[in-house]
């Protein structure tokens, strides 16, 4: 589904990703951990298309089609999604209108009607129960006071709404409480199919204790020094970054 | 040499007015009342002598008045022209409903205004009318809220003013429903000024509700220099909306001056759609204690337009609060000036007085210049200003777009939304979504696809 091949990426004339290799299958779950400044934040970003991002090298297949080449949108309604780390707030649009937009810019793509007002809310509402979510969510503006919880429970939602093929977390289980991990991640768990795949890019482990990954990758400096199964996770968890690090200078 | 040309024009333009006063002022309604004709010649002599502002002038620093002083536009009151009254209803959709005062080229038109459900207490006629029937009642009260010395344009006015709105309330009058007032140009206007004058006075413990409205049919050059005064009685409540979507050759001078008693609560909200040159003058006089304004503001500006909006808020006695919140989207070439002097006199103890204005730069040859100027004379007072000039947020847009929302929606969108803040203020609801329409249809992105927010 996803295939990255030697991927390098500059941001402001410096080397983030020297060369990144992975290959997604539908169904599987990804996890990509890594510490801080290795790069995790920008293989999500760039996969969804964010400005800012110099590719100096490698590609993206997605589906069979050049991902690199596509415009964000154009990427989302090809059914790819990314959770931000940070979910921007935006004043004066509503929540509502916002997941109305794109559920129907991502059905029109497909093929499929637009949905009315009515249909759409009965959708939303029935997505919302999967995020424990009431309605008042709706009619506020998109993220604007939401707590960081909620912030990330609307994520899941959006995620939820427009069915990707690819969904890309970034951070997802950053800054939450457990609670709100518990809820966040039982809703990725709920949209888990055989024809889904999911990158999870986390710099801690508690996430997978939820989330239990086919796959793990650590990224180091730009690369992929290791990947393996759970079990890299918690020898992550036990022994820090510091050991793979020193073993990835070495190398 | 260059000087000495521009001197001329300068002269040849004062004097223009003044010949076109000498012309016409025989034939202005009022001329039989001394008081009134006296005014007249008070102002047209003030005017003649101040002449138009230069950019020396600080008030005027950032807008030349140069293309409307060339063009000695015709001041002449009384002409005929032919009206389309489809065309004219289609323009009044948002008065569709509403008690009216319609104006065409700066003359009340009766045909199309209805004034017949606003009750006992009110008189709401022309000012033309007032002045044939019984000029007394305005004797004293025309010109006596506006301050023609720091108005060049108030005085321009004051010469040739004949016909606009005569709104009183009587002492307790409440009005529910909004009283509209519309002047409308056409294409007859060509070439000329008006000078349409809104004298509002508010009685203790009235209220009302009125919509001042500015708009064109075609796409005439011609002058707008109109001036509106309010004066609030003890207690009251006016609530002051005003659309200004002149055509986009036309020149747009105003200015609302208010004057406000104890307890009164004065709110307005104005709202710049189109003009090729428009100067807006908001200028509030809190002078007894208690007294509450909010100025609230949008401006659209686009093309080579220009806009400049000055206010001035003169808290003169304590407990005084004043709310200034007015936001500007530019794209193209189109400049915006924004200019909001707050003044807190020595005996404004306890004043409260905050003001913000922020501006969207949707193109890089868009200018808007911002400049809050605060005045303090007292100690024991609250006061904020801000002032932004940013663009679309990079962050908001990808955002979006990783939704699967075009790039051109989703810029579409966040202008709407930044416009929005000041619309959702609006409490006539007519107006509200007339204007939510017109900003709609304005934005740069073009068109919306069938899914409007």
């Amino acid at each position: 589904m996803l295939s990255i091949k030697n991927l390098k990426v500059n941001v402001d004339g410096k080397a983030i990703l020297k060369g990144i290799n992975l290959e997604v299958k539908a169904g599987e779950v990804h996890a990509i951990m890594g510490p801080n400044g290795s790069g995790k934040s920008t293989l999500a970003n760039v996969l969804a298309g964010r400005d800012g991002y110099e590719v100096v090298g490698g590609e993206v297949w997605f589906q069979g089609k050049n991902l690199l080449e596509l415009a964000p949108e154009e990427r989302a309604r090809e059914g790819v999604f990314l959770a931000f780390q940070y979910p921007v707030e935006i004043p004066g649009v509503s929540n509502v209108y916002l997941l109305k937009a794109a559920v129907n810019a991502v059905r029109k793509h497909r093929g499929l009607g637009e949905l009315d007002a009515m249909d759409f809310l009965s959708l939303v509402k029935d997505k919302m129960k999967l995020v424990q979510m009431n309605e008042q969510f709706l009619y506020r503006a998109v993220n604007e006071g939401f707590s960081g919880g909620e912030k990330k429970r609307n994520e899941i939602l959006q995620m939820a709404l427009l069915e990707p093929a690819l969904g890309i977390l970034d951070e997802t289980d950053s800054g939450l409480d457990i609670d709100a991990l518990r809820i966040v991640s039982d809703g990725m768990n709920a949209l888990r199919s055989a024809e889904r795949a999911m990158v999870l890019v986390t710099h801690y482990q508690r996430l997978l204790d939820y989330v239990v990954p086919d796959h793990v990758h650590v990224l180091v400096h730009g690369q992929i020094v290791k990947s393996g199964d759970r079990g890299l996770a918690l020898e992550l968890e036990s022994k820090g970054y510091g050991w793979i690090e020193s073993a990835a200078a070495g190398a | 040499m260059g000087i000495a040309v521009n001197t001329n024009a300068v002269i040849e333009t004062k004097d223009h007015y003044a010949a076109e006063f000498e012309r016409v002022a025989a034939a202005l309604t009022g001329h039989m009342s001394p008081w009134l004709r006296d005014l007249r010649r008070k102002a047209i002599n003030h005017f003649q002598a101040r002449g138009f502002p230069t950019q020396r002038d600080e008030e005027w620093k950032y807008t030349r008045t140069a293309a409307i002083e060339k063009r000695n536009f015709s001041c002449d009151p009384g002409d005929e022209f032919a009206v389309d009254m489809g065309r004219m209803e289609e323009l009044l959709r948002v008065e569709a409903a509403a008690q009216r005062l319609v104006f065409i080229n700066g003359r009340y038109f009766p045909a199309l205004s209805r004034v017949d459900a606003l009750g006992d207490g009110v008189a709401a006629h022309s000012l033309n009318e007032t002045l044939h029937q019984r000029p007394e009642v305005l004797e004293g009260l025309l010109g006596s809220v506006v301050d023609m010395d720091r108005h060049p344009f108030a005085a321009l006015n004051t010469a040739f003013a004949d016909d606009g709105v005569y709104l009183s309330l009587a002492r307790g009058t409440v009005v529910e429903l909004p009283i509209h007032v519309v002047f409308i140009a056409t294409a007859a206007h060509d070439g000329r000024a008006s000078h349409p004058r809104v004298m509002v006075k508010a009685d203790d413990n009235s209220r009302a509700v009125l919509v001042e409205r500015h708009i064109a049919l075609d796409d005439a050059v011609y002058f707008s220099n109109v001036v509106s005064e309010i004066a609030l009685g003890k207690n009251t409540a006016v609530e002051y909306y005003r659309l200004q979507e002149e055509s986009a050759k036309a020149f747009h001078i105003s200015g609302v001056h208010v004057h406000q008693e104890r307890d009164s609560r004065f709110e307005a909200h104005t709202v710049t759609l189109g003009c090729a040159l428009l100067r807006n003058d908001v200028d509030v006089r809190l002078a007894a204690p208690g007294a509450h304004c909010s100025l609230n503001g949008l401006y659209l500006v686009n093309g080579r337009q220009h806009v400049d909006v000055h206010t001035r808020i003169d808290h003169l006695q304590a407990h005084g609060t004043s709310n200034e919140f007015y936001k500007g989207i530019l794209d193209g070439h189109g400049r915006s000036v924004f200019n909001g002097k707050v003044i807190v006199h020595p005996d404004a103890q306890k004043t409260d007085a905050r003001q913000s204005n922020k501006n969207l730069l949707l193109s890089a040859d868009a200018e808007a210049d911002t400049k809050p100027e605060l005045e303090i004379y007292a100690d024991d007072v609250k006061c904020s200003h801000g002032a932004t000039v940013g663009q679309l947020d990079a962050d908001a847009v990808f955002y979006l777009r990783s939704r699967g929302i075009n790039e051109a929606t989703a810029r579409n969108l966040l202008t709407l939304a930044f416009a929005r803040e000041i619309i959702e203020q609006v409490k006539v609801p007519a107006l509200r979504s007339y204007l939510d329409l017109a900003v709609m249809q304005r934005l740069p992105q073009g068109a919306w696809g069938e899914d409007q927010p």
